[in-house]
């Protein structure tokens, strides 16, 4: 991609985390560097990519031990930070958007009010400014009438408005880094490509650092400029192209899609079996 | 084997009527996988619980196997078809164990107590045999799906309804999924209705397709269509966009 800028944002290395005194660790020895691009974390469910990403926001439990060798974020080590340090951090250099916005919305305030907060946090806007940085902001995500919206509570939208108007709240305040966990998921086909569109409109240009969650590879791949393959905590293959793919487990991954175009009579599915015998291989 | 004309289902009255599904007609013939997507409240789902008896209020004819099919079904009506949730969560019950939830439509279909039943159930959808004693919570979510599959086929319906069987579920487990449901069809000569917003598992489950919205069927293709991507109405072709990047 001709916009990419070397200037590291995130550098992650070695991170491990471990949960409570269990000895396997959910994530372990993921390395990587962000710049101004964008990269997606793909596995399965349990793989621990959603762990990766919010150990680098530290939005784990208490139970979570988390150590790195290097967790910076633009050049300032993130594990170092207090609690009240991060809340400062959060929303406003980084943001996290998450699956459903059915939950990650407050129910009982109106969309107006919550987009408002975010202005009035960050950026340090009067109320009134706030509202119309918010008007602003939603009519950037392409909802039209931003006025009738904003006087709305999340039960009455769809989903596929709610992720807009998340992304509108995360992105109001121009982070530096933006994770995106499994945004599209809980939304219909048909939404998830103007989600995306979206996203990657706004982080462009913000010249932002995105991390995109994902269990589907092949969106991911469309999206971003390289790509990082988890199983069982590990980091097994960083990818440009799908078709570079060596790992057993990446190429199972993409064989358990079904293609129209290449139609198969069944579908190959992974041999675990052999995926676990062999871990050494991934190093 | 399904034969279903002008279905029309209306939910409400006044200003909150919603009229849900528009006078559909179609029929799939015996060891047929008809499919059936269109984006959520297009009316998909509702089709498929009419014809499950799920829903009671609605119009129109349906057949089974060339007998018309009431509202209120009879135990033997009840038996030709058996439909498998979206969600395995929410579709098994949390607090009975795996075997009294595979041996509960024989149980209510008065065919004995079902237990002798269960081993034989798990073991053809792939599952130990000592399942049988665990709750549903101790099971992943492709497991679960599996035991809902085991569940549905444990009366040996002719039809199997299908409502977003994958779509709670990881590509890998997808795969797992589409296969068992790939080789339950080839073994008993099933009759699949498969509804799900992901044309690319439609295509490659379905012989033939149905695109859905506000209720009524807009466009039909075949294998060979979805193979070449040709389609028939501007709304398939934007499905078809969105579903490949």
């Amino acid at each position: 991609m001709p916009d990419r800028n070397p200037s590291t944002i995130l550098s992650v290395c070695d991170l491990n985390v471990r949960f409570g005194k269990n000895s396997i660790a959910a994530v372990s020895n993921v390395s990587f560097d962000l710049g101004r691009e964008r990269i997606g974390i793909v596995g399965e469910s349990g793989s621990g990519k959603s762990t990766t990403g919010r150990a680098i926001m530290r939005l784990l439990a208490p139970s979570a031990h988390i150590s790195a060798e290097r967790l910076d974020l633009d050049g300032s080590p993130l594990l170092e930070k207090t609690e009240r340090q991060m809340g400062a951090l959060r929303g406003k250099d980084m943001a996290l958007i998450m699956q459903d916005p059915r939950y990650s919305l407050n129910p009982v305030l109106n969309i107006g009010r919550q987009v408002a907060e975010a202005a009035r946090l960050h950026l340090g806007s009067s109320r009134k400014q706030a509202l119309d940085e918010t008007r602003a902001m939603l009519r950037r995500v392409r909802i039209n009438d931003a006025d009738r919206v904003m006087k709305l509570y999340p039960h009455q939208i769809s989903g596929g408005m709610g992720q807009r108007v998340m992304i509108a709240m995360m992105l109001l305040s121009k982070p530096k880094l933006v994770i995106a966990d499994e945004p599209t998921s809980a939304l219909d086909v048909s939404v998830r490509k103007d989600v995306l569109i979206l996203l990657d409109e706004l982080v462009r240009e913000n010249n932002s650092g995105l991390i995109l969650i994902s269990h589907d590879i092949r969106m991911v791949a469309a999206f971003c400029e390289r790509i990082l393959v988890m199983y069982a905590g590990r980091v097994v293959e960083t990818l440009t192209r799908l078709d570079e793919a060596e790992h057993a487990y990446t190429r199972g991954l993409i064989a358990a899609l079904p293609d129209p175009r290449n139609p198969v009579r069944r579908l190959q599915v992974l041999d675990r079996r052999t995926l676990e015998t062999t871990p050494e291989a991934t190093e | 084997m399904i034969k279903v004309d002008k279905l029309d289902v209306v939910y409400g009255t006044g200003r909150a009527r919603n009229h849900a599904v528009r006078g559909v007609s179609f029929s799939v013939a015996k060891g047929e996988t008809l499919g059936i997507v269109g984006e959520s409240g297009c009316g998909k789902s509702t089709v498929l619980r009419s014809l499950a008896g799920i829903e009671q209020g609605w119009t129109g004819s349906v057949e089974f196997n060339g007998t018309p099919i009431g509202k209120l079904r009879s135990r033997d009506e009840l038996k030709l078809s058996q439909m498998v949730f979206q969600d395995p969560y929410g579709s098994l019950h949390p607090r009975h164990r795996i075997g009294t939830a595979l041996a509960e439509p024989i149980r209510s279909m008065g065919l004995g107590d079902g237990w002798s039943k269960v081993p034989q159930a798990l073991k053809q959808v792939g599952l130990p045999e000592d399942f049988a004693n665990r709750f549903p919570h101790e099971l992943s979510g492709g497991q679960r799906q599996r035991v809902a599959i085991a569940r549905a086929l444990i009366l040996s319906p002719p039809i199997l309804l299908l409502d977003e069987p994958t779509s709670a579920l990881d590509v890998s487990i997808q795969a797992e999924i589409l296969n068992l449901l790939d080789d339950q069809r080839d073994e008993r000569g099933l009759t699949f209705v498969l509804v799900s917003h992901d044309l690319s598992v439609i295509a490659h489950m379905c012989d033939r397709v149905l695109v859905m919205q506000n209720g009524v069927f807009l466009d039909e293709m075949t294998k060979a269509d979805l193979r070449a991507g040709t389609t028939h109405a501007a709304y398939s072709q934007e499905l078809f966009e969105a579903n490949f990047l």
